[in-house]
């Protein structure tokens, strides 16, 4: 017989005997009784996958709607709205795409709802259009004079600060709040209709501010203005390389 | 001489050991699974044009709509955050709350230097710590490189939730389970593309696969200056800004 038991003890090899069981008895639970699903990752990720992509859907997607409705999905597509899904502003319309009278999706004519977007907010970027909720035409419904699938002013408005409000905000406490926008601008008319197309004219050379701004301006209405010597002062910059001109107070 | 001999012994032990656990990590599931960016099959990835952005939140509500998060305006899966800098350098975040009513704050605050929004998500990225560290294995990367949760093997210990930089997971309050942005997988699967690219009324959200020779996530980043979120940490996100400010974090 093997001398390897006689050297160790009784009670070490009963103990041996059973952790060699219950070693046993973990490899069986583990390879034969937990099911392979249980264990493989893989089975379980492809499962998740699958319930994942059986999600109900909510929002229809920006094809769908143009299928009954294509009359205004072309309105749409063709005024400043064009780049806009149907959805963003009617809400999700997937369960109106499958029965169409079951559900109704939202038409958001109410005041609250437009301003979401187009209520000023100085943290937006320039040129978004955006109005005063307060101040702009109170308590009437923006559909009653904006329609919402080809959104433009019912009337061009006469004066400046109708688009270009943040600039005429500050140019009202600046010192050129006397200056008319067209004594530097030269505004064609054709601006007001395709404003970003057309543009107006900014002025161009240092001579331009010199005439109010030189120790030798011609113009005796700027007698006021702060005069510079315009062949030491700012070197090679224009003017509005370091004073914006419509707020141009030197600070600080 | 016996000291010399110690020493040499030992730091050759170290070398080898040091050697030895490196290869032992490299078995490790995390190590395994990180992958480098298939260059055939769907590799889906996003874009944020930072300047389009005019902070309407209609991405947190349609995301809320379509994948039935709850309501609470702390559980969101992508968010809105305005950044406003000012003169002193000093800078703070806060994300918008959809349908409040954006305060025109700061319209006349000469204080304010620069303002602007700044949409967040999932950044799913390539290298995704939260994948790592999942004790369970409940959270993996598809083929198609979208980080994906499953709740049925998800125990809710909120690991993950602490490992993501970014911030971009939450712990379902009603399930307990951790969930995340999942580019809207059952949309994207059909084609269609995620509910927050679909309202984004200014097109300040792309989305699209960024193995495709002509598509706007292709375009998207051929025509831009594009920067990810906190480069530094590897974790290669998939979600790339344009026109992202140095303040962004």
């Amino acid at each position: 017989m093997l001398k390897l038991p006689e050297k160790i003890p009784d009670a070490l090899a009963r103990l041996l005997i059973v952790f060699l069981a219950l070693i046993g008895l973990g490899a069986f639970v583990v390879v034969v009784l937990i099911p392979k699903p249980m264990k493989d990752v893989r089975l379980q990720w492809a499962s998740d996958i699958q319930r994942e992509q059986a999600k109900p859907l909510h929002y229809a997607g920006f094809r769908v709607c143009e299928e009954c409705h294509d009359t205004i999905y072309a309105t749409k597509n063709a005024g400043y709205h064009r780049d806009l899904s149907c959805e963003t502003c009617h809400g999700p319309a997937r369960a109106h795409a499958e029965d169409p009278d079951k559900t109704k999706p939202v038409i958001p004519a109410t005041r609250t709802f437009c301003p979401q977007c187009h209520s000023y907010n100085p943290s937006r970027p320039r040129g978004f259009p955006m109005i005063n909720p307060v101040a702009h035409n109170p308590l009437k419904p923006c559909v009653t004079c904006h329609n919402p699938h080809d959104p433009k002013p019912p009337t061009t408005p006469k004066e400046c600060s109708a688009c270009h409000g943040e600039i005429a905000r500050m140019k009202a406490v600046s010192h050129h709040v006397q200056l008319d926008c067209t004594t530097c601008h030269q505004v064609p008319q054709q601006h007001r209709i395709s404003p970003r197309i057309v543009k107006p004219s900014k002025p161009q050379s240092r001579d331009f501010c010199g005439q109010c701004h030189a120790k030798d301006g011609k113009n005796k209405l700027a007698a006021g203005a702060p005069k510079i010597d315009m062949s030491a002062h700012g070197e090679k910059y224009v003017c509005w390389q370091c004073h914006y001109p419509h707020s141009p107070e030197v600070e600080q | 001489m016996n000291g010399r001999r110690n020493f040499l012994r030992g730091l050759l032990t170290v070398l080898l050991s040091g050697g030895a656990v490196g290869r032992v990590l490299d078995l490790l599931p995390s190590r395994a699974l990180a992958r480098e960016a298939p260059t055939k099959g769907k590799w889906y990835g996003f874009g944020v044009s930072v300047d389009k952005c005019i902070g309407c939140a209609r991405c947190m509500d349609a995301c809320k709509t379509e994948n039935d998060v709850p309501r609470e305006p702390f559980f969101v899966r992508t968010w809105v955050e305005r950044y406003i800098i000012r003169k002193n350098g000093q800078t703070t975040v806060k994300t918008i709350v959809p349908n409040e009513e954006a305060a025109p704050e700061g319209a006349l605050d000469k204080s304010i230097l620069r303002s602007f929004f700044v949409p967040k998500l999932c950044n799913q990225c390539v290298n995704p710590p939260c994948v790592q560290v999942c004790p369970v294995g409940a959270t993996f990367q598809t083929d198609d490189g979208v980080v994906l949760v499953n709740p049925n093997t998800c125990i809710g210990c909120r690991y993950c939730i602490q490992a993501c930089p970014y911030g971009a997971r939450y712990l379902h309050p009603v399930t307990r389970t951790a969930d995340k942005c999942t580019f809207c997988y059952h949309r994207i699967s059909q084609g269609l593309l995620p509910a927050c690219v679909e309202v984004c009324p200014t097109q300040a959200r792309i989305f699209g696969d960024l193995n495709a020779v002509a598509s706007p996530m292709s375009r998207f980043q051929r025509m831009n200056k594009i920067h990810v979120l906190k480069p530094g940490l590897n974790t290669e996100p998939k979600v790339y800004y344009a026109g992202l400010d140095g303040e962004v974090r």
